[in-house]
């Protein structure tokens, strides 16, 4: 990201990709979009997470912090299907069980995930990435006949536009830069159009001002998607956060405002060791 | 009297094996060196009837091709000595003419068996065990007064407990019906599966319907004895089914433990692991013949020259082929397997090249050859009980090895994080080297064990890489526990399986197995459940 | 523009299509009038054994589109496509062995060798071996049956990388001790051979030899078109992200399974069909079609052409082939030595294969292993 920086306005409600986002049929009527119940997980006796307990309201845009091993990633594995948990359960609004689908099926139901290190397919053009997550048909009978609509070209080149990569549409996407390349997969993510995005340390190896966009993105997108953010980053949790969730030793150590987290005795001491 | 005196002397002087050479029957001899096949076999009879120790070693002359006649005279010729075989006493010098007595196979089966009846009466108990041996097979009738004898004076217990079944198995075919009843009861007790078609021939029918024994007494007591006699055969077949599954599996274990370090540990996919399993072997033979052309007095001790030659041999072309290419393919994988299937090609090849495409000999050492008889019918060879061993030091070795020293400290470091390894200072491309060296090592070791009980050619390797990448894979990438585990018990199921259905049918059904096996647990038996770390 | 006319444009440009014309006028005018109507000393004919020879590489092309499309696009690395192949060819070779006939050395119904083993009536797995149509079903649907069975057990529990390549092998390690014993009833040890008749005609004339050369060509034409819309369509796309990025693709929605499956079954019935069409002319199949050396040195024809490049499939298939034919007659002893140096070689120093180098020479951007036209 080298050249001139746009200012990321013009992200309103009428703006053209986030206009297109579904709302699917996901019962959501009592205002909560994800709710993990005493979720525990072991690894040969090694407790990653200990009878965690999460909600995540609609619209809500959430950080989850933590010290290294508190559980964050599991927790992540756990909601997308990747890992199931041993007790506990997992509800996305308020009738679908997430550990009983898979990952893709979750990824139907309306859950983009980004990882910690950036996962774009490295041989194809960011133009041909953000068209295999495009929202679609995606069984193979209906993939091998499949062919670009206009408007779904438009809603593509649009959604390049928001993640400055229009000039990189066909460049191979292992060819860009880290920072590009983060970007290419919250644009994929995007492109998903789902109702709750969980994003593992998105701004890991951004340059500041890439990170100053990110946190005006992520703002813009809360209220329609309902985000969770796990970041190490406190200056950039500080900007984005409403409300923040500190995991430690795989359950909930303390939850609400950040400034009410950072003050509290038990998270003091978990962060800065005794 | 000279002539006794003489002998006197020698006897004394020399304490050979003719001390038992009393007078002979000088007609019965005669009759064996001069008579034609029938008069032989008559003669050979009549010494076993007499019951004549001494007629053994006439008798073991004729059998090795060393009586020989000189005009009148009969000889016992060994090397250049000749001793009289009726007087016993030596005649030299050796008379200019003299012609071999020749004896044909049915003159040769019946002195085999004679002169194991004449050893019952040996004063070496090795040599009447052996005796007694022999004849468990193929006593004859005429034998039995000698056996009864050998009974009255024998006083070792093992030597008595088969001669009174090798008396019982004779007295089975006589005619008197109460010692044929107290025979077969006493045959009970045998685990020998000649008895059970002795016993199982007393109760065949014949064409039209009736049995060939006629005596209904004779064919009950035949029936519950034969089937004592299969619960003990039934019961060395599991004991031998059981040696012959732990053996397999030894060996899969030799096979696989040096993969388990360079696929399980190291994470490479040697495709040439078979082809250094055939170098170690092919060393074992260039040492054996080595030691045969310069050593041969050492020949019996020629392992423990070819075991740390089949060591460092495959370890040094292991090393060889990590500097050379599979360094450059490092985290490629699928890459690795093709390079290295290229490799054993050219193994294969260059070992054809130098030593031709046909199978050679690797010959045990004598300590080797034989086995522990276990029953009647299980005999448990010592090169496999050996390889046994030998697989259980090999394993304790390499536990230790990775445990305990710095190279198996470094190891486990750089497998577990090579980056975290480097900056602390391991040398992570030397120990590479090493490690993978260490596996090839192992696969040399192997080659060695197997070239002891199995053919060497260029070819042995190809026969072992899917079974040892199959165990590794069953038992756990990166367990030695589970390679251990894995490697005895597919060696066992696979025998139990053979058993039952047949070694191809068996082979699949293990493969078969192993596919659906790692269907449930793809980690294998015995891997650790971790986060997901690859994204 | 029309779809189809869009289809024919997305498969391959002016030159490509001009290409293909050039090697459909070889495959079915050129060879067929050199062999068949020029005189056999005329220094223009083509000789039978050529054709045949011909005909035979193909077959091992259509292999490596098949291997290429599972490896080269799918990343997923096949070590038992030998066992497919063989399969076909016995389909083929039980249809062919029924119609010796009376003409075996037993001059017996049943094949020679289940006289030789004394079976008084065909196995039931003969069942309507002798008619041509059902033949035909098996060559497709035995491989594809047990690609789809083994398949959907090997990728449902997430079996992928060095560990597929290993089971593939066991599997064809397997199924060839099986077919060695003479109780499978497919001919043990040797296997088929001694052929006489294929749907009425002398398989060892030369014109059934050239129709068979053709129809070869024929299927290889198709097999690469086919291939090229796939790899082209948005299926080919997804593949080479399931390559790339697997876990992604699920989290985009795409139940991965069903992809693999797909390409991996479709790839197993192209062998199958290859072996079909292989076994008349070679005129024998055996057991040792189905050695793990045979599967894995499909891999190395796909490797050396260039991976990820149909056509590298195909070059890679007749460099490697012509050269066995060259050296197992020169030089046998040094085949392995040159083969064993083309593994390392090629991996060590042309990832891309001779297509990967000409096309790197051609132009200096990198190469691109799809072509998606947007």
């Amino acid at each position: 990201m080298s050249t001139g920086v746009q200012a990321m306005g013009g992200l309103g409600a009428g703006d053209p990709v986030l206009g297109h986002l579904a709302r699917g049929e996901l019962d959501a009527s009592h205002g909560v979009v994800l709710y993990l119940e005493d979720i525990s997980v072991s690894f040969d006796g090694f407790k990653a997470l200990n009878a965690l307990s999460l909600a995540i309201d609609v619209g809500e845009l959430r950080c989850v912090i933590g010290p290294n091993g508190a559980g964050k990633t599991t927790m992540m594995d756990v909601i997308t299907g990747k890992t199931r948990p041993d007790t506990g359960t997992v509800y996305f609004g308020q009738s679908i069980d997430l550990t009983r689908l898979s990952e893709a099926e979750i990824a139907h139901a309306g859950i983009g995930r980004k990882f910690q290190k950036p996962t774009i397919f490295e041989r194809l053009s960011a133009f041909e990435n953000l068209e295999l997550a495009m929202k679609a048909d995606k069984r193979v009978r209906k993939t091998l006949f499949a062919r670009l609509a206009s408007d779904q070209r438009d809603r593509i080149a649009d959604t390049l536009r928001l993640i400055r990569l229009s000039e990189a549409a066909d460049r191979e996407a292992g060819l860009l830069s880290h920072g590009q390349k983060q970007w290419l997969e919250i644009g994929m993510l995007l492109m998903q159009e789902p109702r709750l995005l969980l994003l593992d340390e998105p701004v890991a190896g951004m340059s500041d001002e890439e990170t100053e966009r990110t946190a005006e993105l992520f703002v813009s997108l809360a209220g329609r998607h309902s985000l969770v953010v796990v970041e190490h980053d406190m200056a950039f949790v500080g900007t984005i956060a409403r409300k923040v969730t500190v995991l430690h030793e795989g359950s909930v150590l303390a939850e609400g405002p950040l400034e009410q987290v950072q003050n509290d005795e038990r998270v003091i001491e978990v962060y800065l060791g005794r | 009297m000279k002539n006794a005196l003489r002998a006197l002397v020698l006897a004394l002087g020399l304490g050979c094996a003719s001390i038992a050479a009393a007078a002979l029957d000088a007609a019965l001899v005669a009759k064996l060196a001069f008579g034609d096949n029938d008069e032989k076999i008559a003669a050979i009879r009549a010494f076993v009837t007499q019951g004549e120790p001494a007629a053994a070693p006439l008798l073991d002359a004729l059998a090795n091709g060393q009586l020989q006649t000189a005009g009148e005279r009969v000889l016992i010729v060994r090397e250049e000595a000749a001793i009289d075989a009726v007087s016993g006493e030596t005649v030299t010098p050796l008379p200019e003419a003299r012609e071999d007595v020749i004896a044909n196979n049915r003159v040769r089966g019946e002195l085999a068996n004679a002169v194991a009846a004449l050893r019952l009466l040996a004063p070496d108990r090795a040599l009447r065990f052996q005796a007694v041996k022999e004849l468990e097979t193929g006593a004859s009738a005429a034998m039995l007064p000698l056996v009864r004898r050998a009974l009255e004076k024998e006083t070792d217990a093992e030597i008595r407990a088969t001669l009174a079944l090798v008396a019982a198995t004779i007295e089975v075919k006589s005619g008197d019906k109460t010692a044929r009843l107290a025979a077969i009861r006493a045959l009970a007790s045998s685990d020998s599966p000649n008895t059970r078609s002795l016993l199982g021939s007393i109760l065949l029918k014949q064409r039209d319907g009736r049995f060939v024994e006629p005596d209904a007494d004779v064919r009950r007591a035949a029936e519950d004895s034969l089937i004592a006699v299969q619960r003990h055969l039934a019961w060395g077949e599991r004991a031998g089914l059981l040696f012959a599954g732990v053996s397999l599996g030894s060996i899969l274990l030799l096979a696989a433990l040096g993969l388990a370090i360079t696929y399980g540990l190291m994470g490479v996919i040697n495709m040439a692991h078979g082809e250094l399993i055939m170098i170690g072997a092919y060393a074992t033979y260039v040492v054996q013949n080595l030691v045969r052309a310069y050593l041969p007095g050492a020949f019996d001790a020629y392992l423990l020259a070819a075991i740390p030659a089949a060591f460092i041999v495959s370890g040094l072309v292991g090393m060889a082929l990590e500097r050379s290419v599979i360094r450059h393919l490092y985290g490629r994988p699928l890459e690795t397997l093709l390079a290295t299937w290229g490799i054993s090609l050219m193994l294969i090849q260059t070992v054809r090249t130098i030593f031709g495409a046909q199978n050679v000999q690797v010959e045990n050492p004598a300590w080797m050859s034989g086995g522990i008889e276990l029953m009647a019918n299980v005999v448990l060879p010592w090169n496999r009980i050996m390889i046994i061993g030998f697989a259980a030091l090999v394993v304790i070795g390499v536990a230790l090895l990775l445990a305990r020293t710095r190279l198996g400290l470094f190891v486990r470091g750089v497998t577990q994080n090579r980056a975290m390894a480097s900056c602390v200072g391991v040398p992570t491309a030397r120990v590479d080297t090493w490690a993978f060296g260490l596996g090839s090592g192992l696969a040399g070791l192997a080659g060695c064990a197997l070239s002891q009980i199995g053919n060497v050619g260029p070819d042995l390797g190809q026969a072992y890489i899917v079974d040892s990448f199959m165990v590794v894979v069953f038992g756990g990438v990166g367990q030695l526990a589970g390679t251990l585990v894995a490697a005895l018990g597919l060696g066992v199921i696979n025998k139990l399986l053979e058993a039952w259905s047949g070694a191809v049918i068996a082979k699949i059904a293990v493969l078969v197995f192993i596919v659906l096996f790692i269907q449930k647990r793809p980690q294998g038996l015995f891997a650790l459940k971790g986060r997901a770390v690859e994204a | 523009m029309g779809p189809l006319a869009q289809t024919i444009t997305r498969l391959y440009g002016i030159r490509g299509w001009i290409g293909i014309a050039i090697a459909a006028l070889v495959l079915f005018v050129l060879v067929p009038v050199l062999n068949l109507a020029v005189p056999q000393n005329h220094p223009l004919h083509v000789s039978t054994f050529l054709v045949t020879l011909s005909g035979k590489i193909m077959c091992y092309a259509i292999v490596a589109l098949a291997m290429d499309l599972i490896w080269g696009f799918a990343g997923i690395l096949s070590l038992g496509h030998g066992l497919f192949f063989a399969l076909g060819g016995y389909a083929m070779g039980m249809y062919l062995m029924r119609q010796i006939g009376r003409q075996g050395q037993y001059q017996s119904e049943l094949p020679d060798f289940m006289v030789f083993l004394d079976w008084k009536e065909l196995p039931w797995h003969w069942w309507m071996s002798d008619q041509f149509w059902w033949a035909a079903l098996l060559v497709v649907a035995v491989p594809g049956l047990l690609a789809f069975g083994f398949g959907y057990l090997a990728f449902r529990s997430r079996i992928k990388g060095v560990y597929f390549s290993i089971i593939t092998q066991a599997l064809t390690f397997a199924a060839m001790l099986l077919f060695f014993r003479n109780e499978t009833g497919f001919g043990g040890n040797n296997g088929f051979t001694d052929f006489k008749r294929l749907l009425g005609f002398d398989v060892t004339a030369p014109q059934t030899r050239v129709v068979l050369f053709a129809v070869t060509g024929a299927t290889l034409l198709g097999v690469l078109l086919l291939g090229r819309w796939l790899v082209s369509s948005k299926f080919g796309r997804v593949l080479a992200a399931i390559r790339d990025a697997e876990t992604r693709v699920m989290f985009c929605g795409y139940n991965t399974l069903h992809y693999k499956l797909f390409i991996w079954t479709l790839s197993a019935i192209l062998c199958g069909i290859a072996g079909a069409l292989y076994v008349p002319q070679v005129g024998i199949i055996n057991p040792s079609e189905m050695s793990p050396a045979n599967s894995i040195e499909i891999a190395i024809w796909v490797a050396v052409g260039g991976r990820g490049t149909l056509v590298g499939a195909i070059a890679g298939a007749g460099i490697v082939n012509a050269a066995k034919s060259v050296f197992t007659v020169a030089f046998p002893e040094y085949w392995l030595f040159f083969l064993g140096l083309l593994f390392i070689g090629v991996t060590l120093f042309l990832p891309g294969g001779v297509v990967g180098l000409l096309r790197a020479r051609r132009r200096s951007r990198p190469v691109a292993l799809t072509e998606a036209a947007p």
